[in-house]
């Protein structure tokens, strides 16, 4: 999508993400979109990224030939250290998922409903990879965030009233972020979006359009 | 010592393996794998295993290596994408697949050498991982029961060790070995670096010796990079190469 159509690029859409990391933020990026996160974060902005093989203080891909074999991100990229970085067990890890330690984990979705339902990693009758930290993730820190295209490519909605999809995790997404706007969810028992704000040239109307559930 | 010392994997794996086991293999990806032992085990035959392992390697490396070689019967894993063969034994019926969180899998192996044989987790409620096991509300919140886990053999790898057994790992190599180390009747542990009682401050020690059955010093180690993701010199920020 070039700058003057309408809507978000995935950059842009990466972007917009960013603006929900807050100094001081233990921040968890998931595989695609979310790790571009990565590229935006706002210089006066502190984070600690995460990576639930067990590592806290992400630093940048290495340079080339400094690619360390032991030293990898939870989508097996080579990653580097930084000077106040630790690794931990994958129990360890997951301890401070679950025990609600980290503030704010970015993901992807294929469906996501009015009440926070999040579905991510299971389409049946196509081969299953696996579910890896996902359900972890969600059920444990503080805020989810999904950022996602609004439509499959076959133009069908993926916000939905209900997921079809087998679920990653039961009212878990606070806010959604596509290609047409950033959406609040109220994810206890909630069953309308509520539009936080529109993409550069998208109009309500279109987004009702393009959505399953109620929008407001 | 206590005889905890052997020559290699072959020597370290001797009356240990047996048809029908259940092995926890550490590792995250290709990431700290116990390339030796995963080695003498393929050449030993064993069969119709249970392996528990975040990932079950890639084609021709890893666990990928058991996996051509017809042993494993069954995986519990969290995610396995990065193998085809993988795929069509799993997709013809030859492979029994259980996938666990990749946190709750963790956790329960941790649970499983702790001796705790149940714990409940908020992970999975009202999903289909959820379905079958007994679910209760703490506080007002939901959560799912999860049985600890514990193995015949656990084989794991690690940077350095001593003749005691105690183990450091390094950097992201560590992931899901301290716990399997803990949870195999038998462990099993290879280290890059074989050093003397005192090169490793006691502080320092990841895994006590406690927990280890036998060590070697691997004798080789290829540990092969899954992706290798760079940036040039120049650029100020990282990005795919």
């Amino acid at each position: 999508m070039a700058q003057d159509q309408k809507g978000w690029t995935r950059e842009q859409v990466a972007e917009r993400a960013a603006k929900e990391l807050k100094d001081g933020f233990y921040v968890n990026l998931g595989i695609g979109i979310p790790t571009l996160v990565a590229n935006y974060i706002p210089k006066a902005v502190s984070v600690t990224l995460q990576s639930e093989n067990g590592m806290l203080g992400m630093g940048p891909f290495p340079y080339e030939g400094e690619a360390d074999a032991d030293l990898i991100n939870a989508g097996k990229q080579t990653i580097t250290e930084l000077p106040t970085s630790s690794f931990f067990s994958s129990a360890e890890s997951f301890a401070m998922v679950r025990g609600g330690h980290i503030n704010l984990s970015i993901l992807g979705a294929m469906q996501v409903a009015a009440n926070g339902d999040l579905a991510n990693w299971m389409i049946p009758g196509k081969m299953v990879k696996g579910m890896g930290g996902a359900m972890d993730l969600v059920a444990g820190v503080k805020r989810v965030v999904v950022v996602m295209d609004h439509c499959e490519k076959t133009g069908a909605p993926k916000l939905l009233g209900a997921c079809t999809l087998p679920l990653t995790g039961k009212g878990v997404v606070d806010l959604v972020i596509t290609d047409l706007g950033v959406f609040e969810i109220d994810k206890h028992g909630g069953s309308t979006l509520c539009v936080v704000e529109l993409a550069p040239g998208v109009t309500l109307d279109e987004v009702k359009a393009k959505t399953e559930a109620p929008v407001a | 010592m206590s005889g905890k010392v052997h020559s290699d994997g072959y020597a370290a794996i001797e009356g240990v393996l047996f048809d029908g086991m259940t092995i926890m293999a550490g590792g995250f990806g290709l990431c700290g794998i116990p390339e030796n032992l995963i080695a003498a085990i393929r050449d030993s035959g064993v069969k119709d295993l249970t392996v528990i392992s975040n990932n079950c390697g890639v084609d021709g490396f890893g666990l990928g290596l058991m996996l051509e070689n017809g042993q494993i019967r069954k995986m519990i894993s969290s995610y396995v994408g990065e193998n085809k063969l993988f795929e069509k034994l799993y997709l013809s019926g030859e492979l029994e697949l259980e996938f666990n969180p990749q946190g709750t899998l963790a956790e329960r192996i941790r649970a499983g050498g702790a001796g705790i044989p149940a714990f409940f987790t908020k992970t999975g409620y009202g999903t289909v991982i959820a379905e079958g096991k007994p679910a209760q509300e703490f506080d007002g919140e939901w959560y799912v029961m999860e049985r600890g886990l514990v193995a015949d053999l656990a084989i794991v790898k690690a940077w350095k060790g001593d003749a005691a057994g105690n183990l450091v790992y390094r950097k992201t190599a560590q992931n899901f070995n301290p716990m399997m180390a803990t949870a195999g009747k038998v462990t099993l542990a290879e280290v890059e670096e074989l050093v003397e009682a005192g090169q490793i401050d006691p502080d320092h020690v990841h895994t006590p010796g406690i927990y280890v059955s036998r060590i070697f010093k691997g004798a080789h180690f290829e540990k092969r990079i899954e992706r290798t993701t760079t940036r040039p010199r120049a650029a100020a920020a990282g990005s795919e190469v």
